[in-house]
């Protein structure tokens, strides 16, 4: 049996008015790492509250290492480990109180599973007496999954822990993901940053509370339906409100410092041609076009429209 | 148990990091003793005093000689109607009225027996307590003065009439009261604020994923709490007995143990609204408006409950302090043991019971 399953789960706030979580389903095999990949307000952060045992669900059923999340929650409790979105610790003790504190509350010692938090700790043990508080960004999700780790759980739920840190701490971090998995604990981990669904096993792609695919990251770019192009010129903007409004270009979006296109019907070098040649005439200059491989945010945006 | 003792350390932890923390838990206590012990300074000299002297003989004017040798005391007038004595107070800044009877040396010499009438203005209570105290003192003097050279003892009785508040709430009544405020705050406030705090910081949220049942949690939150007011009260006292010769007539034991009591009643009211609020500023708000207009109005030491319209004073019956307050006052001023105390201490223990009750019912093992 897979390690998390989710059954139609549905959630909702101030009865009904708010839709959080609409029919979720999805499992997590045991040691995987799982990636819920969508923007802020899409139902991430209360999928992890029903399978952490904080939130009942209004529908659905759901369990985590066999265990029912709402008959059994006292059981869950003991053996997951989870860290919130939120920086959680207690900023007014040090490094070490902290990690001694949520040790003693999760029955066991710093010593008895040093070896499972050591790559991270010893990033952290140098500013072992300073406050949490006074820790910088990536130094407190260091901490805080040192904390949510200490009792050696089985499923390890970490929401979103990279938002607010910076892009070497987040690339640290997921390379402890990984050392992680390695030791058999399930990930299931939560991201608003589509470049870091590559590094999960499985993603799913979630928004408005309904998931969107469920997939491998390489299948998911994959299935995207067309040969994407990358376009620029020297006036970005205008560039964009020109490209929409022709008629044989199906989508374009701004993404970094091009704008990745898709045409409708004909995929051809004539409509190439054509495209460059309306671009011309209406005064763009220095035009740079060429194919490229879909992202997961173009799969994310692709997902989207097809759903509205 | 280990986890118990982490958390508990945890808590201490907390409170002596901050300074917020500190100086409401220790600050207030002390300077509202201290404030209440400076008001309550009991010297009060060059009273302005008028004497009717209807007796105008040997012993009423060696009284009166003694009166006007203390430096408590200034003479303003001699009155010889009675009537006049009214006149008198409300002229102002006359707070006492000596009234001596016809025939007094004669009635001590032939009866051994006469009387002296102190006729003090309460509105003041405190000032009207202590003059009376000292015109008391000077009759007993001279009361000493010539008994040795007589074999029967003469006594003169001091009838002391208190006008204007005949009830003479004040001085004595302010420690007690000053301790049910107190500790009722400070509960009340330290324990709605630390839970809420973990749950704004989301604290709260790891707390509750972890093996610790919840509401450990909150037991756990409560116990430092619990003896933090126990150190609390212990230096309300000291200074009270020390600074403010307030004497404690009952048992010590006795008093800390109906202390601890309302202490519960507290951190269980504190639970309670750390149910409900969502923010500190709110939970914050809640316990100061929720506790401090119904404890300063009911408790009955700043205002006399017997005063009060009837609805105000069914009111007093579910503030804790009230109760409280009739205990300390039963055991630190009378004297009195737990047989004269029982029926409040049942009443607190019954809303200690009920409170907790209904916090642990709704405490929520879940968010939202």
């Amino acid at each position: 049996m897979a390690d998390v399953v989710l059954n139609h789960i549905s959630k909702t706030y101030n009865k009904g008015e708010v839709k959080a979580v609409t029919d979720v389903s999805f499992e997590v095999e045991k040691g995987e790492l799982f990636g819920l990949i969508g923007p802020d307000g899409a139902g991430k952060t209360s999928i992890f509250r029903v399978l952490t045992t904080l939130l009942l669900p209004d529908a659905g059923s759901a369990s985590v290492n066999g265990l029912d999340v709402v008959k059994d929650w006292k059981a869950i409790r003991k053996r997951v480990g989870y860290m919130p979105g939120k920086f959680s610790l207690y900023q007014d003790l040090t490094v070490e109180e902290n990690l001694n504190f949520f040790a003693t509350v999760f029955n066991t010692s710093v010593a008895e599973n040093y070896d499972l938090i050591k790559d991270i700790y010893v990033q952290i043990e140098p500013f072992k007496d300073r406050r949490a508080g006074k820790l910088s960004g990536g130094m407190k999700q260091k901490l805080a999954l040192c904390c949510a780790l200490i009792h050696r759980p089985k499923v390890l739920f970490l929401d979103e822990p990279t938002t607010g840190v910076d892009t070497v701490s987040r690339k640290e971090f997921w390379e402890m993901l990984k050392r992680l998995k390695e030791q058999g604990i399930t990930i299931l981990v939560s991201t608003p940053y589509m470049d870091e669904a590559t590094l999960c096993e499985r993603i799913a792609l979630i928004q408005d509370g309904k998931i969107l695919s469920i997939d491998t990251p390489a299948q998911v770019v994959k299935q995207f339906p067309k040969n994407l192009y990358a376009i620029k010129s020297e006036r970005m903007s205008q560039l964009l409100r020109d490209i929409r409004h022709l008629d044989y270009i199906d989508s374009c979006n701004s993404f970094g410092e091009y704008h990745h296109i898709t045409f409708r019907d004909e995929d051809d070098y004539e409509i190439q041609k054509k495209l460059i040649a309306d671009l011309n005439s209406k005064n763009h200059e220095y035009i740079e076009f060429k194919a490229t491989p879909a992202t997961i945010e173009d799969c994310f945006i692709k997902l989207l429209d097809q759903h509205e | 148990m280990r986890q118990f003792f982490a958390f508990v350390i945890k808590e201490f932890y907390h409170v002596f990091r901050d300074p917020k923390s500190m100086l409401m838990l220790f600050g207030m206590p002390i300077m509202l003793i201290l404030l209440f012990g400076f008001a309550l300074s009991n010297e009060i000299k060059n009273s302005k005093i008028v004497i009717c002297d209807f007796a105008q003989d040997p012993a009423s004017q060696r009284i009166i000689d003694k009166i006007e040798a203390s430096k408590n005391f200034e003479i303003k007038k001699f009155l010889y109607d009675p009537r006049q004595i009214e006149q008198a107070f409300k002229e102002g800044n006359v707070k006492l009225v000596v009234v001596i009877p016809n025939h007094f040396n004669d009635d001590l010499l032939h009866l051994h027996k006469a009387q002296i009438q102190v006729i003090a203005d309460a509105s003041d209570p405190n000032t009207a307590n202590t003059l009376t105290n000292y015109v008391t003192n000077i009759v007993m003097d001279y009361q000493q003065e010539i008994t040795p050279f007589n074999d029967l003892p003469q006594k003169i009785t001091t009838e002391i009439r208190m006008i204007y508040n005949p009830e003479l709430k004040g001085t004595t009544n302010f420690v007690p009261g000053v301790m049910a405020l107190v500790l009722l705050l400070v509960c009340v406030l330290m324990t709605s604020v630390s839970i809420v705090k973990e749950k704004e910081k989301g604290t709260m949220e790891v707390l509750l994923v972890s093996p610790m049942h919840p509401l450990m949690v909150v037991i756990s939150k409560a116990v430092p709490y619990l003896f933090l007011s126990i150190v609390n009260l212990s230096v309300i006292l000291l200074l009270s007995v020390f600074l403010l010769k307030m004497p404690i007539n009952g048992s010590v034991g006795l008093l800390f143990f109906e202390s601890s009591l309302l202490i519960l009643t507290a951190l269980s009211l504190g639970l309670l609204i750390s149910n409900g609020a969502q923010s500190q500023q709110q939970a914050m708000l809640i316990s100061l408006m929720g506790m401090l207009i119904p404890v300063l109005l009911f408790t009955g030491f700043m205002f006399p409950l017997e005063n009060m319209p009837l609805p105000l004073q069914i009111i007093a019956n579910v503030v804790p302090s009230k109760w409280y307050y009739i205990i300390v006052k039963s055991i630190m001023i009378k004297g009195l043991g737990l047989t004269a105390i029982w029926k409040e201490t049942l009443i607190l223990l019954g809303m200690t019971v009920f409170l907790l009750s209904v916090s642990i019912n709704k405490f929520k093992i879940r968010l939202g």
